[in-house]
């Protein structure tokens, strides 16, 4: 026994720190966290709203596993850190202290200023709260307007397409979500959204929000001088890192935390991980501030040996990550640029009927595999990552592409079509 | 939250006709019901049959195909039939009853047995009945059409479901056909060329111990005395169990049984389908369910070997007990008719689809002992791509907590998993892969 670690957050990151903390030893454990009493899917929020799921149907753990486990769950909020005392202020309960803290706290959703942002029927999509939020809005809602291209813009467009409200989505970029998409996919995006009757306005942002005189959205204003009747704004550009209240602290802080490879921060015996974090310095071919369910779970093992002796440096890998638009299922792999970099040349199928793309991005003079886009088939994480990390010949990977499979089986096979087109694609730049 | 929020759809017209023509339908099975003598049965029948089946296929039709994109499942706790809601118990009640009846109380569907002639319900089914064997319909031959026309259509509602997965759309034309041929035309048409021979099961998928009196002395001898044709089918009987199901499961899983041919499980995949998210999903139902299946199939197994000792020993009892009314008759009642029917059948909207198939199937445990520790069949984890969403879990219809071994990047495999695919189907992220591989590192974690 002894240290006392307590977790400020009950997300992904916080809760794998603790079950790992768990498992490497008897260290006493408090998680405070004050969304929710118990950890839930954040990435599942849209299933219940659209009735797929019951909020128990988002807890991957049933309620004993803490009790059982000996993991002390606080709902509270933390006003303050007090790194000399090492304790924490909490808004209803009295102060705790701790050994070793982790902060886990997550990100917040991006607000600019935009005037009128705060009025009755704007939010953002991002906690349990939001979604309550938003569920109480429905019924007074005909047109929602959601601001920003990106991946929690289309999650919340789909969401309320299920309860047959029109939508306006502005998108500032000249595709959706083209800052990470290259232009052949952002387009196919584009289109997918479009068939869906959503009215996609590219290149137009929000400048304001106007509300009516019970301080309820009534419209809002593009950069286009277009006025939308509205009665619900969903903000959705972008998280930033939770970390105001950590800013008059000593612990040293960015666009996020600052952690060392260890997930450190300055003051010793103090940890960050998950959205809140931001890498000193990034690992390679990674980015310092990555916000994603996974990176949260491997900083939560990461920082759990940290805290438990048996240092190691965060290794989160090639970068992978997956996402779903509507219907259409996206997975990537490695390195793939909006555009591609001077050194990389990139071989792109596109099913000619079906929403089936697939980009391989590689090197330019040594033909090796360096990144992998693909829509609408299922792809093996291990053997594309395997590719990709020993730096595995294009022509071979085309090869052996049908290892990398893993779409349901009986379902349609594509790789005779590829290799097709790659054979005269290859022929051309050989 | 989900109580209180009603996810509004809009029926079009082609929806409404369905409706209309469903309730045609049910209308004219519940005047037979209630006494009323049809003069035309045959005009009657096909019309009924036809308008509920034609309906319940309009109204997907629509909800399936015309609305763009895959449906997916969205609503499905917002609704009262599939959450447990007002329509959710009145149709488990109803179900419920019907099987009390079916197997209780058969004079109020109009059936007594060979003393007068049929009336009401059943007899509605007399024109099919005398089509296929030139004899009045039983219960079970009315029970046996119904069954099959639910899966029938409700089936077609699946294929446009789940139009975009192969594995679904193979999946359930193979459960469809294995009903309508295996279990229902083959079954009947054999025993119409045969009319002299005495009962025994002509349904060649119905191995022992899922048909619990194969080994009954009367059973045995019906085959026995059912010439060449009664022999293959015992023949067939003894090895499908010993040799085919253990040999097919070594190579596919138990689904090749439980989601590809099984009549039960083609009820449960196909109108069940509003229900499976329903099943218990806790560690502790999981025990249970350890311990049912497999009591089930420990008692299945006593009591075949009394009743084959009574049969070859010529005695009538085992340690003073009688035979009958100590092993065969309380199998048959508690397991065989209580479990598999009232609550098989009748629980879906409670329990969800599967609760015979999960907690009572003695074939299942058998298949499900192989299936755990030797069989090719796995479902894969792709990486650490999942985010603990819990679709997988909630729409796994045996209740399986799939996300609990997907988060960790392990492989599943269990048991209970009838291999239907849904887990796979419902993963927003691509993670899960139905499989057949080699048995090294079968059960291998790539995360923790
Ligand atoms: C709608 C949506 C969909 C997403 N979908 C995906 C996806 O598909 N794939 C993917 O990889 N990622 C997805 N993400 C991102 C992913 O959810 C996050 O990366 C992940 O949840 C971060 O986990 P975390 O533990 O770092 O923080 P969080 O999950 O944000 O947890 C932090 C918790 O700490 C609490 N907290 C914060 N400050 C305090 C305080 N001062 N006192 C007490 N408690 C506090 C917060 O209330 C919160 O509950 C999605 C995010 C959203 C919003
Ligand atoms: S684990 Fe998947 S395939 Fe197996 S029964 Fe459950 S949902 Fe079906
Ligand atoms: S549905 Fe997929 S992503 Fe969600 S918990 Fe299951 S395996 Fe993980």
């Amino acid at each position: 026994m002894g240290k006392h670690i307590v977790i400020i957050g009950n997300g992904i990151s916080g809760i794998t720190a603790a079950r790992h903390i768990r498992k490497l030893s008897d260290y006493a454990i408090t998680v405070i966290s004050s969304e929710t009493h118990h950890f839930y899917s954040r990435p599942a929020l849209m299933y219940l709203f659209m009735g797929d799921m019951t909020f128990e149907n988002l807890k991957p753990y049933e309620d004993g596993f803490w009790k059982k486990n000996k993991i002390t769950l606080v709902r509270d909020h933390v006003q303050a850190i007090d790194t000399l005392q090492k304790q924490l202020i909490l808004s209803e309960t009295s102060p705790i202290h701790y050994d070793e803290l982790i902060i886990a706290t997550g990100s917040l959703s991006n607000k600019f200023g935009w005037p009128g942002q705060d009025l009755e029927g704007v939010c953002g999509f991002y906690s349990m709260q939001d979604l309550e939020y938003i569920e109480k809005h429905v019924p007074r809602m005909n047109r929602a307007v959601i601001v920003g291209g990106g991946l929690i813009g289309i999650e919340l467009a789909e969401m309320l397409l299920t309860r047959h409200k029109n939508i306006t989505f502005l998108v500032r970029e000249n595709a959706y979500w083209s800052n990470v998409l290259p232009l052949e996919e952002s387009e196919m995006i584009n289109d997918l959204v479009r068939s869906h009757h959503i009215d996609l306005k590219l290149k137009v942002e929000l400048k304001s929000i106007q509300g009516d005189e019970h301080g309820h959205v009534q419209s809002v204003e593009t950069s286009t001088g277009e006025i939308l009747p509205c009665e619900f704004v969903g903000l959705t550009a972008g998280v930033r890192p939770n970390i105001e209240f950590v800013k008059n602290t000593p612990i040293e802080t960015d666009r996020g935390i600052l952690v060392d490879e260890f997930l450190e921060t300055n003051i010793p015996g103090i940890y960050a991980i998950g959205d809140c974090v931001q890498h000193r310095k990034a690992p390679p071919l990674r980015r310092p501030v990555e916000q994603v369910w996974y990176t949260g779970r491997m900083m939560g093992e990461t920082v759990a040996h940290s805290i438990c002796g048996s240092k190691k440096a965060y290794n989160p890998g090639i970068w992978f990550n997956s996402a779903k638009f509507f219907d259409l299922e996206y997975q990537t792999y490695g390195r793939v640029l909006p555009e591609p970099a001077p050194e990389e040349a990139v071989f792109f199928w596109k099913h000619p009927e079906m929403l089936m793309s697939l980009r391989l991005v590689f090197n330019k003079s040594t033909y090796n595999l360096l990144g992998v886009n693909v829509f609408g088939i299922r792809l093996r994480q291990e053997v594309c990552q395997k590719w990709i990390q020993t730096k595995t010949h294009i022509a071979e990977v085309i090869d052996h592409f049908h290892e990398a499979n893993f779409d349901p089986e009986f379902f349609n096979r594509h790789e005779t079509r590829i290799k097709l087109a790659f054979k005269e694609f290859y022929s051309n730049i050989r | 939250m989900n109580k209180n929020i009603t996810m509004p759809r809009k029926h079009s017209a082609l929806q409404l006709v369905g409706l209309l023509f469903s309730t045609i339908g049910l209308l004219v099975f519940l005047a037979a019901l209630f006494g009323y003598n049809f003069t035309d049965k045959f005009l009657w029948l096909t019309f009924s049959l036809l308008a509920v089946f034609l309906g319940i296929v309009l109204v997907s039709i629509h909800t399936n195909l015309i609305l763009p994109g895959v449906i997916s499942q969205h609503g499905m706790y917002y609704r009262s039939l599939s959450n447990r809601g007002v329509l959710g118990w009145i149709v488990g009640i109803v179900l419920s009853v019907f099987y009390i009846v079916l197997y209780w109380f058969p004079e109020s569907l109009g059936f007594y047995g060979n003393t007068q002639p049929n009336s009401g319900f059943v007899a509605l089914f007399d024109p099919l009945s005398y089509f296929f064997k030139n004899e009045p319909a039983s219960q079970w031959f009315m029970y046996g059409s119904l069954y099959t026309l639910l899966i029938l259509a409700f089936g077609i509602r699946y294929l446009f479901r789940y139009k975009h997965n192969r594995y679904q759309i193979f999946r359930t034309l193979a459960v469809m056909a294995a009903q309508l041929f295996l279990a229902f035309l083959i079954p009947e048409i054999l025993e119409g060329l045969n009319s002299k021979d005495a009962y025994y099961a002509r349904d060649i998928k119905f191995f022992w111990p899922l048909n619990h009196y194969f080994f009954e002395p009367w059973h045995l001898n019906n085959m026995v005395s059912g010439g060449s044709m009664g022999m293959v089918f015992l023949i067939w009987g003894i090895f499908g169990f010993l040799v085919i199901v253990p040999l097919l499961t070594y190579f596919w899983g138990k689904r090749w049984y439980c989601s590809w041919v099984c009549g039960c499980g083609a009820l449960a995949e196909t109108a069940g389908d509003y229900f499976r998210h329903l099943s218990d999903k806790r560690v502790f139902a999981w025990q249970i369910e350890r311990i049912l299946i497999h009591g089930v199939l420990l008692v299945i197994t006593v009591v075949t070997g009394v009743v084959l000792y009574g049969y070859f020993s010529n005695a009538q009892t085992f340690l003073g007990l009688s035979i009958y009314t100590y092993f065969s008759k309380p199998y048959g009642f508690l397991i065989g008719s209580v479990f598999a029917g009232v609550v098989g059948v009748g629980f879906y909207p409670f329990m969800g689809s599967r609760v015979w198939c999960r907690f009572g199937c003695p074939l299942a445990a058998y298949m499900g002992i192989i299936q755990r520790f030797f069989s090719r069949y796995r479902i894969t984890t792709n990486g650490g791509q999942c985010m603990s969403c819990g679709n997988c879990s909630t729409y796994c219809e045996m209740g399986i907590d799939v996300r609990a071994y997907a988060q960790k990047g392990q492989n599943i495999v269990r048991a209970s998993c009838v291999g239907c695919g849904i887990c796979s189907e419902v993963c927003p992220r691509g993670v899960l892969k139905l499989e057949n591989g080699s048995l090294y590192e079968r059960i291998k974690s790539t995360i923790d």
